[in-house]
């Protein structure tokens, strides 16, 4: 059976031999501290599987991650000058390799969906080929590696270093952006441990008049869409404003029809998402990846669209739930 | 109510811009600590929290070959490419991105698409072709502008595609929560169904945007007094 672990693990293999090309590449004037964080990054994604499995303490990996907060947050990590083709260069091959070069880049896509869907049915001796669950997770990892045999076989590169040093560079030109997704849903499980859940329902139970049906539709939409601002995550509020208007107020005094209520409840939480920096993998990491000068700069190009949205859902909800 | 000090960390820190990092982590002890943590605990909620959410890095298993792609040329190729099709504006063709994203989301292919395998190496490629093929070179405004309307294409599909599917973690999520705490049965099909009216509305509502980027374009690139290129001078 192949596991997602495999694919952590081939994840932090990666970032430990990128830490190590940081560690000699003197064209970065902060290779020191770099190298510690992605160092850090790499062994915590491997050491993570026995905290999983709680068979090594987290107290360790808590404490590598806030090493790399500090190591990040207060400017000791930097990039160096990549070595890569010029743009004339890329321009030439380009025109040599032709279409050819979509191959292996739409060879991840083809092959997280045969994964998804023909490979998920099958099995070996009465055990699935792909582990259940991480399905999706799999489709990606076994798609880029298919992919990078595949393009290096096209591209005849025979050193397995010029991809690794071009993710490398990637890597650097994203820097603590990378870490910030999953510290986020750390904060979402703090958040949650603290009760900081249960003080919001409290907060918007407190200002919902009971007799006003359209009111009580707009508390719904709009505190789940405000609470997904605050968690980052729709998962964290969807609970809390449930249980707090959806399903005694909406549902039991109303009346409404559950399916729909809460069909629609998540959904205006999503109009969130769109709009926080806390949801990073949505918004921050993709202005890392894209290079852009302004991190906020797909929130600002979603927030009009979450808006209008955020109004259908209750005019949707309003009309047909009840 | 005290611990509520860490959602106005998070809001003060990102509000003043410090760095987010930095922000997250003070913000995680503050409400690790008011909410009666012991410092051990707030050190294993940190790491047991950064071990179960490697998913969401996961994507970094793609970049060696997208930049080993890049290297040789693979976005000159992409805009290359959508140089030929003269009608696919920018608008279109991310309306069109649009589109597919949200039809492989709703029917369970969430993974397909995103941003590190198919945003950056090929439709920020292929919109900014297209836009450059019409206009010449982009201003730094109206790239990063087709930039983060490419982010906003694959988010907007895929939040509004994925709940019409039946087997996703948000329909799961809710149904599972309802059915436990209220002592119900709530069938996943009739969530999904009631997904796909907002859905729609997501698909009109964004895909008029995406396709109003290129009265945008127009203004901004004939504004900056950048005419169109000579036919072929663009390759």
């Amino acid at each position: 059976m192949i596991k997602a672990e495999w694919f952590y693990w081939l994840v932090g293999l990666s970032f430990l031999v990128m830490a190590s090309q940081m560690l000699t590449d003197r064209s970065n004037p902060k290779r020191i501290g770099t190298t510690a964080f992605w160092g850090l990054l790499g062994a915590g994604f491997i050491y993570s599987s026995w905290v999983v499995e709680k068979k090594a303490p987290a107290e360790p990996l808590g404490a590598a991650v806030l090493v790399m907060i500090v190591l990040a947050g207060f400017g000791f990590t930097g990039r160096g000058t990549p070595r890569t083709t010029t743009p004339e260069q890329r321009e030439a091959s380009a025109l040599k390799m032709g279409n050819k070069l979509f191959v292996p880049a739409l060879a991840i896509p083809v092959v997280a969906l045969l994964c998804a869907v023909v490979v998920k049915k099958l099995s070996i001796g009465g055990e699935p080929i792909l582990q259940e669950g991480s399905e999706t997770i799999l489709g990606l990892g076994i798609g880029a590696v298919v992919a990078l045999v595949v393009g290096m076989i096209m591209l005849r590169e025979k050193r397995i270093s010029v991809p690794v040093q071009a993710g490398r560079s990637m890597l650097e030109a994203m820097g603590w952006a990378m870490l910030l997704p999953q510290l986020l849903a750390t904060l979402g499980t703090i958040f949650q441990l603290s009760g900081v859940g249960t003080q919001v329902g409290k907060v918007s139970t407190s200002v919902l008049p009971k007799d006003s049906l359209y009111i009580a539709v707009i508390v719904y939409c709009v505190g789940m869409a405000l609470f997904t601002v605050i968690m980052g995550n729709a998962f964290a509020a969807f609970p809390v404003m449930t249980a707090a208007v959806g399903w005694p107020v909406l549902i039991e005094h109303f009346h409404g029809s559950a399916p729909a209520v809460l069909a629609i409840g998540m959904l205006a939480g999503f109009c969130g998402t769109l709009v926080t920096p806390m949801a990073a993998n949505f918004n921050i990491v993709p202005a890392a990846l894209l290079e852009l000068k302004d991190q906020y700069g797909p929130i600002k190009a979603q927030l009009p669209t979450a808006g209008i949205l955020l109004g259908c859902n209750i005019v949707v909800m309003a009309l047909f739930a009840f | 109510m005290i611990v509520l000090l860490g959602v106005l960390v998070v809001v003060v820190g990102f509000a003043t811009k410090r760095n987010a990092l930095l922000v997250v982590g003070v913000a995680g002890i503050v409400t690790g600590l008011l909410g009666g943590l012991s410092p051990q605990e707030v050190l294993a909620a940190f790491g047991s929290g950064f071990a179960s959410s490697r998913a969401v890095t996961i994507f970094a298993i793609t970049l060696p070959v997208i930049g080993l792609l890049e290297r040789y040329g693979l976005q000159e190729q992409a805009r290359r490419l959508i140089a030929r099709f003269a009608k696919l504006t920018t608008g279109r063709f991310l309306a069109l991105y649009l589109g597919m994203r949200q039809i492989g989301a709703a029917v369970g292919l969430t993974h397909v698409f995103g941003h590190a395998q198919t945003v950056r190496p090929l439709a920020v490629p292929m919109a900014e072709g297209a836009a450059e093929r019409k206009h010449g070179r982009l201003t730094e405004k109206s790239r990063e502008k087709v930039r983060s309307f490419s982010a906003s294409a694959d988010n907007v599909g895929l939040f509004f595609g994925e709940d019409v599917f039946l087997a996703v973690g948000s329909i799961l999520l809710i149904t599972s929560f309802v059915n436990t705490t209220y002592n119900t049965h709530l069938e996943p099909l009739h969530l999904a169904l009631w997904a796909i009216p907002t859905a729609l509305c997501a698909l009109a509502v964004h895909g008029w945007r995406l396709l109003r980027l290129d009265r945008y374009l127009e203004r901004e690139l004939v504004a900056a007094n950048i005419g169109p290129v000579a036919e072929g001078a663009a390759k």
